[in-house]
């Protein structure tokens, strides 16, 4: 009823192969997007855009990356708030212009690259450190895999800690993103506008989105998802495991790398790595994942949604309109936080993403449900 | 009932939305999470002070005070989120009580006009008024601190520290390597050894740093933790059977709950302090009359008096006297966060002020200049009598080596001035 398929004919393959095969389901997906890029800009405020949109797109683009490792390729990975740490410093480095040192000598620098450049480097750098990491996948599977890639994130934040050549030498080993603009728009710093920033994060989250569900889509997903499913039966297949494991470290990192370099220069603008990227956010990644959606790439944006809407949301209802103590408020979120992941767990292992699979579905059989 | 949540709701709404004629102090504070046992009584002292105000005086020169709480966690996306949705309530001046808060805080803060007070935390070389227009960080920082510890062991030596070791034990962040610096040019100037000795967050597992310590004897340890990290580090020191006389936290590890887990092995333990300790000045009785007994205490109530809850009852102070200076300048009770920064800016803290309070000897008295957002830097020591669980003063605030810290604070400003394309302000 809802979604109407009658009179929505495929005539060719690539009609018959799209992404949203439903007229009426395409045509929602395009006014989301309308809605996304031409009204929102002008009616967000810092409030709208530094409290809830930015981290909401953040958080999409990281959890998609980690989607791909862990719903898609089935590898798991504690190592999240590593990789965007690596995106972060990367992405510090390339803004301020890398400077080698050999002997307490400069040898060379290069020249300060556009944000926008610095964020994709970031996320080419986290590409190849996870592919790096991703190394031991090869041999070990499941929990002795989270170990390494828990490894990974404890020895990231202790090498961005350690080594002051990643903040540049500064006395508190904070990193602070400079005013940086795109086309004489300020992009990073404190006197960006809201849909500035709103914008350029947009802009990223979509490009990964889509490239995201095409490439799971596509030959490299079904690799991934085989490997998933029965590692042996997809070599016998003709998987070349090696392969499809690194791509999709390298995939997945890439997308993590991106959101930690947007995480520091466009949303906070200054980031101390132990309190940023410690393995909090890898958990709360792992999260989003799971309450969204593992295997999806909606389910990303629905689980990242939810994590970052409920607190300011919970903390709207009980501080602001029934004045509980901010306390009170603040042990609430984790019980409730806690109390959904154990019911998804139990009760809808797929996530918000099947929920929103099965309502469709429901919807269009209604009213004659058989 | 339907209708009556919706009523329900809207009346709460209308009840929460601002009055603009308050004036507003956000409190960014954090009582969960992992240091939630240090943001409870700080909370609660700035609360209550204010509270305090608008039942004793009527709030601040006839405008009544508003504080709008705020729950970070210590977290600094939630603290960003805290900014940004009380920033249009008129807010006047933020004291977020992290560095990581700060931080994020300061460039916002100065785009917004919106001034900060980061008080004895935060961004040291922020004392630079001339860069930093809008944080202020009087009346001591973290340098002050390092070099008030130095000079209270060169008054106990002698004034000699040649050939002796002194270690630090700090937090492994932008904190606890604040000081390392100015730690490093002391001990040239003074010809005494320094080492560092960091400790990961959250600090629950020192064995291996103390070992360390056991090994090389330093003869005395300087400490910069905050939360859990104290109360192990003291515990620590207790099992190597460390001298606690020569044990100095800084002031952010040295309050109640830091000592009392260790019990009678605390007893000696030292801390740097740039305020008063117990409750034993005048202006208690009246928060005892105007907020205690008029049921009105934020939190629990059981703080008042430990000192992190006359750290915050010091912090609301300063806050108010700052208003009070700006209504004078500018001749406005109500005033703007634009008139409050030049309250903080022209704020003298004199003792007959203090007196006049109701915290006589309280503080250190000090003058905040444009130039000068950082006040004179007087630190004081305070030591723990395990048996009486009572802090106590025993060195008098004394001024820090600024010739030391000056040159530290224009180098830092100056490369942040130079990062951000920042003209002088004065």
């Amino acid at each position: 009823m809802f979604y109407r398929e009658a009179g929505d004919f495929s005539t060719t393959y690539a009609e018959d192969q799209q992404t949203f095969p439903i007229k009426f389901d395409r045509y929602r997906y395009y006014v989301v997007l309308f809605i996304a890029i031409v009204v929102v800009p002008f009616v967000i405020n810092d409030y709208w855009a530094n409290s809830l949109l930015l981290p909401f797109l953040i958080y999409a683009i990281a959890a998609i990356g980690l989607n791909i490792l862990v719903g898609y390729c089935g590898q798991v990975s504690l190592g999240t708030g590593g990789f965007m740490a690596v995106g972060a410093y990367a992405c510090y480095k390339f803004m301020t212009g890398i400077d080698i040192w050999w002997g307490g000598e400069l040898l060379f620098r290069l020249p300060e690259f556009n944000i926008f450049f610095s964020v994709i480097m970031g996320g080419v750098m986290t590409a190849i450190v996870g592919v790096l990491f991703g190394l031991p996948s090869l041999r070990i599977k499941g929990f002795y895999l989270a170990v390494a890639t828990l490894a990974a994130q404890f020895f990231l934040v202790w090498l961005f800690n350690r080594v002051a050549w990643f903040y540049n030498y500064s006395a508190s080993g904070q990193i602070n993103a400079p005013e940086r603009d795109i086309l004489g728009v300020l992009i990073t710093g404190p006197s960006t506008e809201p849909w500035a920033t709103y914008l350029f994060c947009l802009f990223f989250t979509i490009v990964c989105a889509v490239i995201a569900r095409n490439m799971t889509r596509g030959a490299s997903g079904r690799k991934w998802m085989a490997i998933r499913d029965m590692d042996i039966a997809a070599e016998i297949i003709g998987v070349n495991p090696l392969r499809a494991k690194l791509t999709a470290f390298a995939v997945s990192s890439f997308f993590v790398g991106i959101s930690g370099a947007l995480f520091f220069s466009v949303y906070l603008g200054a980031v101390e790595v132990g309190e940023a990227f410690g393995i909090q956010k890898s958990f709360l990644v792992l999260f989003m994942i799971i309450i969204g959606g593992l295997g999806s790439i909606f389910g990303s944006f629905a689980g990242a949604a939810f994590l970052v809407l409920l607190p300011v949301a919970l903390k709207v209802v009980g501080v602001d309109w029934l004045g509980w103590p901010t306390d009170i408020v603040a042990h609430l979120n984790l019980v409730i936080v806690g109390g959904l992941i154990v019911i998804f767990l139990i009760a809808e292992p797929h996530g918000i993403a099947q929920l929103w699979r099965v309502a469709k579905e429901k919807l269009r059989l209604w009213p004659f449900p058989h | 009932m339907k209708y009556k949540l919706g009523t329900a709701a809207v009346a709460a709404m209308m009840a929460a939305s601002p009055v603009m004629a308050d004036l507003v102090f956000p409190s960014l504070s954090y009582r969960t999470g992992p240091y939630a046992a240090g943001g409870i009584p700080f909370a609660d002292g700035y609360a209550d002070y204010f509270t305090m105000l608008n039942a004793r005086d009527g709030g601040i020169g006839g405008v009544m005070t508003k504080v709008i709480e705020c729950e970070t966690g210590y977290n600094t996306e939630k603290g960003v989120e805290c900014y940004e949705s009380t920033k249009g309530e008129g807010s006047l001046v933020y004291q977020p009580l992290s560095t990581g808060i700060t931080y994020q805080l300061i460039p916002k803060t100065t785009a917004d006009g919106i001034p900060m007070h980061t008080m004895g935390y935060g961004r040291t070389s922020a004392a630079n008024g001339d860069v930093f227009s809008h944080t202020f960080n009087y009346p001591a920082n973290y340098w002050n601190g390092a070099s008030g510890a130095i000079n209270y062991l060169l008054a106990e030596n002698g004034g000699d520290l040649n050939g002796k070791k002194i270690a630090l034990v700090y937090h492994n962040s932008a904190y606890g390597k604040e000081p390392i610096r100015t730690l490093t040019e002391l001990s040239e100037k003074h010809g005494f050894e320094f080492k560092e000795v960091p400790v990961d967050h959250p600090g629950q597992e020192q064995k291996s740093q103390w070992l360390q310590i056991r090994r090389d004897k330093p003869d005395y340890v300087i400490m910069y933790g905050w939360g859990v990290m104290n109360q192990v580090a003291v515990q620590e020191a207790a099992n190597i059977r460390f001298p606690m006389e020569n044990f100095i936290g800084i002031w952010w590890s040295g309050s109640e709950n830091d000592v009392l887990a260790a019990g009678d092995a605390a007893n000696g333990y030292k801390a740097l302090t740039f305020h008063g300790v117990g409750s034993d000045f005048p202006v208690f009785d009246d928060i005892k009359t105007h907020v205690v007994d008029a049921g009105n205490a934020a939190g629990a109530g059981d703080q008042i008096g430990t000192v992190l809850y006359n750290r915050g009852l010091y912090a609301a102070m300063l806050a108010a006297e700052a208003v009070k200076t700006a209504q004078e300048i500018h001749g406005v009770a109500d005033i703007t966060p634009a008139q409050m920064r030049d309250g903080m800016e022209a704020l003298s803290i004199t003792e007959e002020k203090m007196a006049a309070l109701g915290l006589p000897n309280f503080g250190p008295s000090f003058d905040v200049s444009c130039s000068n957002h950082g006040g004179e830097g007087f630190v004081g020591m305070t030591q723990w009598d395990a048996s009486a669980k009572t802090w106590s003063l025993v060195s008098d605030f004394a001024p820090s080596d600024m010739d030391v810290i000056g040159p530290l604070i224009e180098e830092d400003s100056g490369a942040y001035a130079a990062e951000n394309n920042i003209e002088g302000n004065c």
